[in-house]
């Protein structure tokens, strides 16, 4: 059993940098990684604008030095690159010395692949290594198996776009429960037709660059990337003196059970997830320092998100921004790439601007902070709301 | 720590085994290589405006639920957890092919949003308006066994009371066409299913399924069985499950004598089968073995109904003789151990104890 | 114009899957969302589909149809006065 869980290790890839260094010196200087499409032709190419990572395929294999007949989907490669990158930042250099453990979140898996020879499978055998790269397990035992993580606990979470963020919950409880001693956590989703025109067809993606908590706001950018952290159990922190990077303190995950895809107006899912983390994390309201939203810039998410933070905080809501858009919305990857994010906002006492918006919304009061802001923060609150009702919250803290 | 009670369960699957006052009464045989589920009448169990924008698999977990739900006696749960190998495949399939085919014009989102893995999980909870917990895992074979453990995990903490986990996937005509072309399913044009497991041929029997149970801590009338543990392995080496079994063993001061049956996930792959002969023919030569996937053929959460299996058969202390693998008539069946795994990777041991 | 009203509701049905609704049960001027037939968000996204691909008439916010498909009535004429 661990008191706490510490994060010792943090791994990124996103369209605002290739690691964890990239991505906060593009968040403080309020560089977005917003732009039309150029790796898959799709007819949409004119009327969207995505979050897409600047490596190629080609690149990726590269750095990972796979073999020619490898059957990684971009969202495998993404993820194998940025756990890769977390194991490293940690300093873990003999996985197996402790039970660790391995849960990656995932909506697209190898789906990228299946679109592109859905029918060439069938006529042609060239490809037909892809197939069982399709399920979303697939990606994440590679990812393990590059890790070293073997005979062990590994899995793979799919909740829509609060899937890594639930990763995080359920590897902070296998540490806490003493299941596991160390869990490398997070997920991985690249940009694919199927979520392209899924999302098309909601009505809900913006021709423009997306503007979280704008009264205007048209909907939201898809974005690909992946994002781990390594979470570490007190025994280890301090059998190796580690170097700890923030914890989680808290977390609450709940379901809507509102609509298939759409949220309650006034957030209740939202609401009682944050509440239920405050709770875990044993903090009032007011603990909170900063709250890194959700915030995808849809007319339903914002509005029922900013009615849940307004029910959780009252007259004091603390400062808070989204990030997408910086990243776009990153599905699955989103609870992590804004977990790492939550943590760079620690370590560097800053809160990232709410980038591109003007206009206050007319249902509340509440604004987005829109420069970055230097102030001593101690806790931040990270929200990953998805279809399917899934709603999460998870705290993270400089104290254990 | 509080003990963990199997209270009701609720398959649906390629054998009729929706009505949970029979096990296995009469048996349906199949003889292709893909197979589909003996539905229960679904309209008994949802009214049309829900049931319209339903994919099978919905129905199949939203039913399977409700099955289980109500031998619990319960309206509603915790929290919902739930196992899918490949998601909702038969509208993530429509999905796929209507883009290409109309050239990403004129798509409409139905398809879209019951393809998610997580919408079963979704609908159960807003049908029985349950606004906690609620996870999906999409681990291949193990699915189903990590949500078991994450509801073991909560309620053996007393996090939650009453927990709904269940594990359910579907078979789409794409997925049945490409898993052929690369020997995952059985080439033979005709099988004779109950004979599968002796063929001796590469691939297995597709089929689907969904398959939930109440878990709780709190015992009743209508429990079925003690959870003891669940452990999953993402991999493990032919030479190492009976080291792992054994470790599985102490861990839970149980030795291989104290099984009284051992349920197996043998699908007749030829290439696979052999970690499951690790076992039959080895540790567990003098034990009795069960096994099932003859009768509702391979998905990625068959082992749900192999959980199923071991509860019916602790509290009914039958065993049907169409699940015996050997014949060593045990004299009572007090604890069962499940184990599976799909194509050499994600093994997984559950063990139940009666009550 | 009844024509069209006609083969509008039996799309609504088609394309709906409102399988146990038959094209003489919807009236006119009923209300088709909320307590109406009980259409809802996602069945208005389809129905804008629908009014693309069969009548091409494109509508670019989804907020636009709320008026639109309050009615058979009011989806027909929407149709005659903006078809191509």
């Amino acid at each position: 059993m661990s008191k706490s869980v510490a994060i010792t290790g943090m791994g990124i890839i996103s369209a605002i940098g290739n690691n964890v260094e990239e991505n906060y010196l593009s968040l403080i200087n309020g560089k977005k990684g917003i732009s039309k499409i150029s790796k898959i032709d799709t007819i949409h190419k004119d009327c969207i604008m995505v979050g897409e990572i600047a490596y190629t395929n080609a690149d990726l294999e590269k750095s990972l030095d796979l073999p020619a007949d490898h059957n990684y989907s971009r969202s495998s490669l993404l993820g194998a690159f940025a756990a890769k990158q977390a194991v490293e930042n940690a300093g873990i250099t003999n996985m197996a010395k402790y039970r660790s453990g391995l849960i990656s979140a995932s909506t697209v898996g190898g789906m990228d692949m299946t679109e592109k020879y859905f029918y060439d499978y069938i006529e042609n055998p060239t490809n037909r290594k892809y197939i069982d790269g399709h399920h979303l397990g697939d990606g994440t035992q590679k990812i393990a198996k590059l890790l070293g993580i073997e005979e062990s606990f590994v899995s793979t979470i799919s909740t829509a776009c609060s899937s890594a963020a639930n990763a995080i919950i359920i590897g902070s409880r296998l540490i806490k429960s003493g299941k596991l001693d160390r869990v490398v956590v997070g997920g991985t989703d690249c940009l694919s037709k199927f979520t392209i025109n899924g999302f098309k067809t909601l009505m809900i993606l913006s021709d423009t660059y997306n503007t979280p908590f704008d009264d205007a706001r048209k909907g939201l950018n898809l974005g690909e990337a992946a994002a781990y952290l390594v979470l570490e159990s007190d025994e280890i922190v301090k059998a190796e003196n580690r170097k700890v990077l923030a914890y989680v303190k808290g977390y609450g995950n709940t379901n809507d059970a509102f609509h298939q895809t759409a949220s309650s107006e006034n957030g209740d899912g939202a609401t009682a997830a944050m509440e239920k983390t405050l709770r875990v994390a044993n903090l009032a309201p007011k603990d909170v320092d900063y709250i890194n939203a959700h915030g995808t810039a849809t007319p339903n998410n914002d509005l029922s998100e900013g009615r849940a933070i307004i029910r959780v905080f009252g007259e004091e809501v603390p400062p808070f921004s989204s990030t997408k858009a910086y990243t776009g919305h990153t599905l699955a990857a989103a609870g992590g790439v804004e977990a790492i994010y939550a943590v760079l906002a620690l370590q560097n006492n800053v809160i990232f601007p709410n980038l591109n918006f003007k206009n206050k919304m007319k249902e509340f009061s509440i604004t987005p902070e829109t420069s970055l802001i230097k102030k001593e923060l101690n806790t931040v609150l990270s929200n990953s709301l998805g279809f399917g009702g899934n709603c999460t919250s998870v705290l993270f803290s400089k104290k254990p | 720590m509080k003990k963990v009670f199997i209270n009701s369960i609720g398959a649906i699957t390629s054998q009729k085994t929706f009505d949970n006052s029979e096990f296995l009464n009469e048996i349906v045989n199949y003889s292709t290589t893909n197979i589909s589920v003996v539905n229960p009448n679904y309209k008994a169990y949802l009214d049309a405006g829900s049931a319209r924008r339903m994919a099978k698999g919905i129905k199949m977990g939203v039913v399977a639920s409700k099955v289980a739900l109500e031998e619990a006696g319960l309206e509603s749960v915790d929290a919902v957890i739930t196992g899918s190998g490949m998601g909702c495949v038969i509208e993530s399939e429509r999905f796929v092919a209507k883009i290409i085919d109309n050239n990403e014009e004129f798509l409409t989102p139905t398809s879209f949003i019951q393809s998610t893995h997580n919408t079963v999980g979704g609908q159960i909870a807003l049908g029985i308006q349950c606004k906690g917990y609620n996870f999906t895992y999409v681990h291949s074979s193990s699915s189903f066994e990590t949500a078991l453990l994450d509801a073991q995990l909560q309620l053996e903490l007393d996090e939650a009371t009453n927990i709904l986990v269940g594990g359910v996937d579907e078979l789409g005509p794409h997925m049945i066409k490409v898993h052929g072309l690369i020997d995952h399913i059985k080439q033979e044009q005709t099988i004779d299913n109950l004979n599968i497991l002796s063929s001796k041929t590469v691939g297995a029997v597709f089929s689907e399924g969904a398959s939930f149970i109440v878990l709780s801590n709190a015992k009743q009338e209508s429990t079925y069985a003690e959870l003891i543990d669940v452990a999953i392995y993402n991999t493990l080496g032919l030479t190492r499950v009976e080291t792992k079994l054994y470790e599985f063993l102490k861990q839970n001061n149980y030795t291989v004598n104290d099984i009284d049956a051992v349920v197996l996930g043998n699908n007749g792959d030829v290439n696979f089968d052999e970690y499951f002969n690790k076992l039959s023919e080895g540790v567990f030569a003098n034990t009795q073995q069960v096994v099932y996937k003859h009768l509702i053929g391979e998905y990625k959460t068959a082992s749900a109904f192999g959980v199923w299996l071991g509860a019916k058969m602790l509290k009914t202390q039958q065993m049907p003789d169409c699940i015996k693998l050997n014949d060593k008539a045990p004299s009572a069946l007090n604890t069962i151990l499940i184990y599976n795994q799909y194509r050499g990777d994600n093994h997984t041991f559950v063990m139940l104890r009666k009550c | 114009m009844s024509e069209l009203k006609e083969e509008l509701k039996t799309k609504i049905i088609e394309q709906l899957n409102l399988e146990d609704v038959t094209v003489a049960e919807i009236a006119d001027d009923e209300v088709l969302f909320g307590d109406g037939l009980g259409l809802d968000s996602i069945d208005a996204l389809e129905l804008i589909v629908m009014l693309d691909k069969d009548y091409g008439i494109k509508l670019t916010d989804p907020k636009d149809g709320k008026k639109i498909f309050e009615s058979v009535n009011t989806m027909a004429a929407f149709i005659e006065a903006n078809r191509a």
